[in-house]
């Protein structure tokens, strides 16, 4: 593990519900590490594959997905298909060699601004056990 | 490299515009606005933007259905290649199937870091042996069978087919616990970065390894380590498809095959048939299980119809059509199953008959099984 290594976390969060939550953590003023940037996505069950494995990519050390709950989905059974994206692609990193802690899958509603800052919390302490993504390397050669 | 240089390699300019080529072509029959003749008529012509900017550069299967036909010889699915790189440089890369994750699987698999676990599907009744100078090569196996569920394909599924059969007829092979992609779909969709790459690291696996003989049961690994390889990392080693492995024994060492009654059509994958060559040994195989009634499609050997995408890259209606026409021939012989020796073809073709769409419903629900488990179930006691 590096000194001082801060993880870089990207988290995919609905717009809905994570997002609001992110706000409320935020307009609440509660604490939780700089280590993550959020995309805004409209529905957990948009996040594609792709987006993930290009986050991995380009050096990410951790990813989250999170959205609402399983009956909020504001387009019915988003959390549904996010549930299968998020179950598959972990077994194809698990063979690619990727600790499953990269990445992480959570539900996290409006008013839970600070369940949202616990995950950020348990995430940046997490990776940092872990150390930097291997794949983390390759874009630090490039920059 | 501009497209003139890629035109000095490859030579187009014999092309005589007779148009063979986009008569032929699996593509053009289903999509007018692919035209191989076109394409090279524009790159003669020096219109290089129509040919590298052009998304349907990315359209062409790389079938190696024209170039026979061709009277001065060009080579377009090389120079189709060429091109793609020159794309690939301007930022143009095709529209890729599977929202692209089987290439950034690629890339990522370039990492040397990287520890896969690939190999967690081998159980008990697998007979694998470190010591072996005989290699099976598993390939994109492990990543596909997640990706390829809900096709109801199993790519392992080939796999352990393969190794059972292997080890039926007394052979235990070796497996390479972090072998990467073969690097195919890089290089057919011009990047050849990413292949260069991969090919090192396979390479110096293989090398290290001290393997003799390496068994493929993908027709691209086994035309990318034969074909493609060579010119790039030094490799000391035979390579052989399945096909060809099981038919030099049959009737030598004894593989008793069970009775399996079934009449069945063969799908010529295009990198075995056209690539390579290879026609005659899955057929001897086939026929070599009792039972096994063997019925050819209208067009099958040299003559085979692809299956409609390559590289995993530019699917799209027409695609689909040129699938689901092939199944109508494939059910047109009567055959019950269709057997394929690709484990792509498979993929895609089983794409074609789980789909469930309204228009599709005309799509014949044809069992389509590789020629591995085939061969496989016909080995058990």
């Amino acid at each position: 593990m590096m000194a001082g290594f801060e993880p870089q976390i990207i988290a995919f969060c609905c717009n809905w519900c994570t997002y609001a939550a992110a706000d409320l953590a935020g307009t609440s003023r509660m604490h939780y590490p700089p280590n993550v940037r959020i995309v805004r996505v409209m529905c957990s069950g948009m996040v594609d594959p792709i987006y993930v494995l290009k986050a991995f990519e380009g050096g990410v050390d951790g990813i989250l997905v999170a959205g609402c709950h399983l009956t909020d989905c504001h387009y019915i059974d988003g959390p549904v298909k996010c549930d299968e994206t998020v179950n598959k692609l972990r077994e194809v990193l698990h063979v690619l060699g990727l600790e499953d802690k990269r990445l992480r899958r959570e539900m996290v509603a409006a008013s839970e601004g600070v369940l949202f800052a616990q995950v950020i919390n348990e995430m940046v302490e997490d990776l940092k056990k872990l150390g930097p993504s291997p794949f983390k390397a390759k874009t630090e050669a490039l920059a | 490299m501009n497209l003139e240089d890629i035109i000095q390699k490859t030579k187009p300019y014999y092309c005589l515009e007779c148009g063979k080529c986009t008569s032929i072509c699996p593509v053009s029959r289903y999509d007018p606005g692919f035209t191989p003749r076109g394409m090279i008529e524009n790159a003669l012509l020096g219109f290089d933007d129509e040919v590298v900017l052009n998304r349907k550069l990315f359209s062409c299967l790389t079938c190696y259905t024209c170039q026979p036909e061709c009277p001065s010889d060009v080579d377009f699915p090389v120079f189709v290649r060429e091109a793609r790189g020159l794309a690939q440089d301007n930022g143009q890369s095709g529209v890729c199937a599977h929202s692209g994750q089987l290439q950034s699987l690629a890339r990522l698999m370039t990492n040397p870091d990287i520890k896969q676990n690939r190999l967690e599907w081998l159980s008990g009744e697998h007979r694998v042996s470190d010591d072996s100078d005989v290699l099976l090569w598993v390939g994109c196996a492990p990543y596909f069978e997640p990706i390829f569920r809900d096709v109801e394909f199993s790519a392992l599924g080939v796999i352990k087919s393969t190794l059972k059969t292997m080890n039926s007829l007394g052979v235990e092979p070796r497996l390479l616990p972090n072998e990467r992609c073969c690097g195919h779909d890089a290089l057919w969709t011009g990047d050849f970065e990413t292949f260069r790459k991969l090919a090192e690291h396979n390479a110096a696996q293989i090398r290290e390894a001290g393997v003799k003989k390496i068994v493929f049961s993908c027709p691209e690994g086994y035309r990318t380590f034969k074909m493609d390889y060579p010119a790039h990392v030094k490799l000391d080693c035979e390579v052989q498809h399945f096909s060809e492995f099981v038919a030099e024994r049959i009737g030598k060492n004894g593989l008793k095959l069970k009775e399996t009654k079934k009449k069945v059509t063969y799908q010529d994958p295009c990198r075995l048939g056209r690539h390579l060559g290879v026609y005659d040994a899955p057929r001897k195989v086939l026929e070599s299980i009792p039972g096994i009634e063997l019925v050819e499609m209208r067009h099958a050997g040299p003559d085979s119809i692809c299956c409609g995408t390559s590289a995993f890259t530019n699917c799209d209606s027409h695609s689909n059509l040129l699938r689901s026409e092939r199944l109508k021939e494939a059910a047109a012989t009567g055959a019950e199953t269709l057997i394929t020796a690709c484990p792509k073809c498979q993929t895609h073709f089983r794409c074609a008959t789980t789909d469930r769409g309204e228009e599709r419903r005309s799509t014949p629900r044809l069992e389509i099984m590789d020629l591995a488990n085939l061969v496989a179930n016909a080995t058990g006691e």
